[in-house]
């Protein structure tokens, strides 16, 4: 199907059912019990989800697949952002130009990090582009400010030209939409206790990471993604057979570029502001994280990583000792006191412990990230374990590799 | 492909018009909505939500860490907890102790991480998943003017913390927005006579800037009053806003020949280069024949705390300050002081303030609505808030009060009493015209209800 084979086919439709069901699937506890907290079926949670995954995606494309660990990723995702919030103020709400732009700037930056950064390997490169992504930052905190706007953030505003849409609509800033459907539109399913929301910027959201996913997908299975895992495997052996790896290595470097523009573009037609801190070095190494997370190198891996930190993120960040105090409502006081000393270092601020701690955990017992919990779990549940010669050919056919 | 190559007939163009009007049609399916109600997230029940948005990591944590205190306190004395703290002296009787309009005040609480982005995100989970109503907090005035923009975008209140540039009711006013806390303008004018007073209208100044957009507004107001007053000023310098160590730009300070140094810094930068300013001798100096002064435009108690020794005699401005002694001052400072065991911090003082307005304005309006929220708060005069008569201006939703010029104190009697009251500046001298240059651009717009 679609010039996949038969395992992508079926990874690319399960993906494609998750992302459809969203909206039913993160929202499994009734709205008004007390495990409502952990919901995160909201509209912008799942278009965070989704555009953090679209970045992962790309990230994965240069890191999963050439060993190329860029520190810099933040800076192409800025650079769309800035871009796309340009195109709003100067053009149209319409997010069609603004997304468009985004991935062309993002290019065209990454084209030059790329072309600099990528005379370097290994250590060197991750420096190089941290060098530039820092550089960015900073030159969109401050000395860029008139294009930027500094530290709080480009946003639209009513006296913007938008000249092939209207300055303003009954004094308000018109909303960004797709030929007419504004993205915060929603319409939301009651069934039951159940609340769903539908949004219209989501599922703008699902579209474009279907397409990036299938682009993602097939650019594994080309020759050109061989190519650059052989990058991977040995780069000097393939210099040596007189192949020059470098228009691999900078195309992958565009093209996962390109991707952290298209997040940018989504981020900014979901909510039409541009801050400096998208750039910071955080930003660039919490993509590292989600790929790491998820699993580099495999297809959805950095998809679930990005949904696990922006999960965390999210929800624990927002539970306080008042929730807790209502969950244990039941118990007596003492013993409810000392739950919520215990709990309380891991949630509200201390969310990035929390984060820290599954993320060391998935690093020290699954090296291969979630992908590889999900595989281990799928080969308790196969039905036929390998036999005994099987393993042992395994076994004997490990070190070959 | 094949479609391409079929030559044009009646039926593909029928076709073609069918699916083209139906994709012209969807819109209309998306128009529909399921809550039919006049307002964005109308409490239905016997409770309304407030979003908490406070930085509780990064470098503002201590002040979020005070403003969630003041927040829990103000939400005890609406639902008739406590002692009712400024609602006894409030001048507005509206408030009843049961709650907003006879619903009890839930809240959530999020994380700004002092970071827009961030920022937005946890308001935009406040306001879609756990219908919040109205927005507040916020220690940092980028994020004030994201999320104030956010708010305006969805359709619900928004009511600054701790915020004090210039464009949070200057060029990113917005009508859904506002602001108790006073501002750069104000700090530059309140100021002024004061140092005036103290070190005469024939001085050198020197200024320090946080690279950022809270620095350059502060810059510009303090130069221009000051400059007004005949002073001269020698040379503006910016600084990252991330450096810790300043002694690279103190020592230009040493070699020209000014003779006042102006701190455009706050939080843990203020701290820094205030830190690098004594240890470098700056103020056993004598230039010009005149004593070398430092002066820090914003000045918090925290901030003052962290200094240590080195605010002893240092001019600043602030909003409020716990030893004020007004009643409303007064039973607030008791009820803060009751509960944590702590007086209150100028960031508590405002967001509780703001808790307390949005509380009352809609009790007076008679709805949640944000534009008849809007409509209760312009123009709103009232008094017994800690700050003497004030007055929320309909034309940019900025708080007209008194301004407090400080001086960090020589003998301090406590760890929480580094700052005694030089000046209170009366409102009328901090009061500026809406079209001033340094509030220019910007439009209100209207108020936006969310649907």
């Amino acid at each position: 199907m679609l010039g996949l084979n038969k395992k992508d086919a079926y990874l690319f439709l399960l993906v494609l059912a998750l992302v459809v069901f969203a909206p039913f699937l993160l929202n499994p506890f009734p709205e008004n019990s007390e495990l409502a907290q952990f919901n995160a079926g909201y509209p912008d949670l799942m278009q965070r989800f989704l555009i953090f995954g679209i970045f992962a995606i790309g990230f994965n494309i240069l890191f999963g697949l050439t060993g190329y660990l860029s520190f810099g990723h933040a800076a192409f995702l800025g650079v769309g952002s800035y871009a796309g919030v340009w195109m709003m103020k100067l053009l149209t709400m319409n997010v069609i130009p603004a997304i468009f732009m985004s991935v062309v700037f993002a290019g065209l930056f990454s084209l030059l990090v790329g072309y600099i950064s990528l005379r370097r390997s290994g250590i060197y490169f991750s420096i190089l582009t941290l060098a530039f992504a820092q550089m960015s930052f900073s030159l969109a905190y401050s000395v860029l400010t008139p294009i930027t706007n500094g530290e709080t953030g480009l946003q639209l505003a009513l006296d913007d030209p938008r000249v092939l849409g209207v300055s303003q609509v009954d004094g308000s800033i018109p909303q960004a939409n797709l030929f007419g459907i504004p993205m915060r539109e929603s319409f939301e399913l009651s069934l039951g206790g159940w609340l769903f929301t539908f949004n219209a910027g989501y599922y703008l959201c699902a579209v474009v990471m279907m397409v990036a996913f299938y682009v993602a997908v097939r650019i594994f299975r080309s020759p050109f993604g061989m190519m650059l895992r052989a990058v991977k495997s040995n780069q000097q052996r393939m210099n040596f057979t007189g192949l020059n790896s470098k228009p691999y290595t900078l195309a992958a470097f565009v093209i996962s570029g390109m991707y952290a523009g298209l997040a940018g573009g989504l981020m900014v037609a979901m909510d039409p502001l541009a801050g400096a801190e998208r750039m910071q070095w955080t930003a660039s190494g919490e993509v590292v994280l989600m790929t790491i997370l998820g699993g580099a190198g495999t297809l959805i891996g950095p998809v679930l990583g990005a949904g696990f930190i922006k999960y965390c993120e999210n929800i624990f960040s927002k539970i306080n000792d008042n929730i807790l105090y209502g969950w244990f409502s039941g118990l007596p006081e003492g013993l409810a006191d000392a739950l919520v000393f215990v709990i309380h270092p891991f949630i509200g601020k201390g969310w990035h412990l929390t984060l820290g701690i599954m993320f060391m955990l998935i690093v020290i017992f699954l090296p291969g990230g979630i992908m590889e919990g999900l595989e281990r779990i799928g080969r308790l549940f196969k039905r036929k374990p390998p036999s005994e010669d099987n393993a042992a050919a395994q076994a004997s056919a490990a070190p070959a590799e | 492909m094949s479609l391409i190559r079929k030559p044009l007939n009646r039926r593909s163009i029928l076709r073609a018009s069918a699916v083209g009007g139906a994709a012209l049609a969807t819109p209309t399916v998306f128009t529909s909505r399921a809550w039919s109600a006049g307002y964005l997230n109308e409490p239905t029940g016997s409770t309304v939500t407030l979003g908490f948005n406070v930085p509780q990591t990064g470098p503002y944590a201590d002040e979020g860490a005070d403003e969630l205190r003041a927040y829990q306190l103000a939400v005890e004395h609406l639902n008739g907890g406590g002692d009712g703290g400024m609602m006894g002296t409030f001048s507005s009787k509206a408030l009843k102790g049961n709650g907003i309009l006879g619903k009890k005040v839930e809240y959530v609480t999020g994380d700004t991480q002092t970071k827009s982005d961030a920022a937005r995100a946890s308001a935009k989970s406040m306001i879609e998943k756990d219908g919040a109503i109205m927005i507040t907090g916020g220690s940092s005035s980028g994020v004030a003017v994201a999320v104030q923009a956010l708010c305006q975008e969805a359709g619900v209140i928004f009511m600054a913390g701790l915020t004090h540039s210039n464009d949070t009711t200057g060029k990113d006013k917005r009508a859904n927005g506002f602001r108790h806390f006073f501002n750069s303008y104000m700090s530059g004018a309140a100021l002024a006579p004061v140092l005036k007073n103290a070190y005469g209208d024939d001085r050198k100044a020197y200024h320090l800037t946080a690279d950022y957009n809270w620095g350059y507004t502060t810059e510009q107001a303090v130069r221009e009053s000051t400059e007004a007053l005949g002073w001269e000023t020698v040379e503006t310098v910016k600084t990252p806003l991330a450096a810790t160590d300043f002694s690279a730009y103190i020592t230009p300070v040493l070699q020209s020949d000014a003779d006042v140094l102006v701190l455009n810094h706050y939080g843990g930068n203020m701290v820094n280069s205030l830190t690098n300013a004594v240890q470098f001798g700056l103020r056993d100096k004598l230039v010009n024949g005149k004593q070398f002064e430092i002066i820090v435009p914003l000045y918090s108690r925290l901030m003052a705390k962290g200094a240590g020794e080195n605010v002893k005699g240092i001019f600043g401005s602030t909003n409020w300050h716990w030893s004020l002694q007004d009643e409303g001052s007064k039973a607030f400072v008791k009820s803060f002081g009751q509960k944590y065991g702590f007086p209150p911090s100028q960031a508590a003082h405002t967001t509780y303030v703001q808790a307390l307005l949005y509380a009352d304005a809609c009790e007076r309006a008679g709805t949640f609505n944000p534009c008849g929220v809007v409509e209760a708060l312009e123009g709103f005069e009232f008094d017994g808030l800690g700050n003497g008569k004030t007055l929320y201006r309909a034309e940019d939703h900025q708080c007209f009060k008194d301004v407090l010029v400080v001086k960090g104190k020589e003998n301090p009697s406590s760890e929480f009493d580094l700052l005694e009251i030089v000046e209170v500046t009366p409102a009328e001298q901090v009061t500026y015209d809406p079209n001033h240059p340094q509030m220019a651009g910007g439009q209100l717009g209207t108020c936006n209800p969310g649907v």
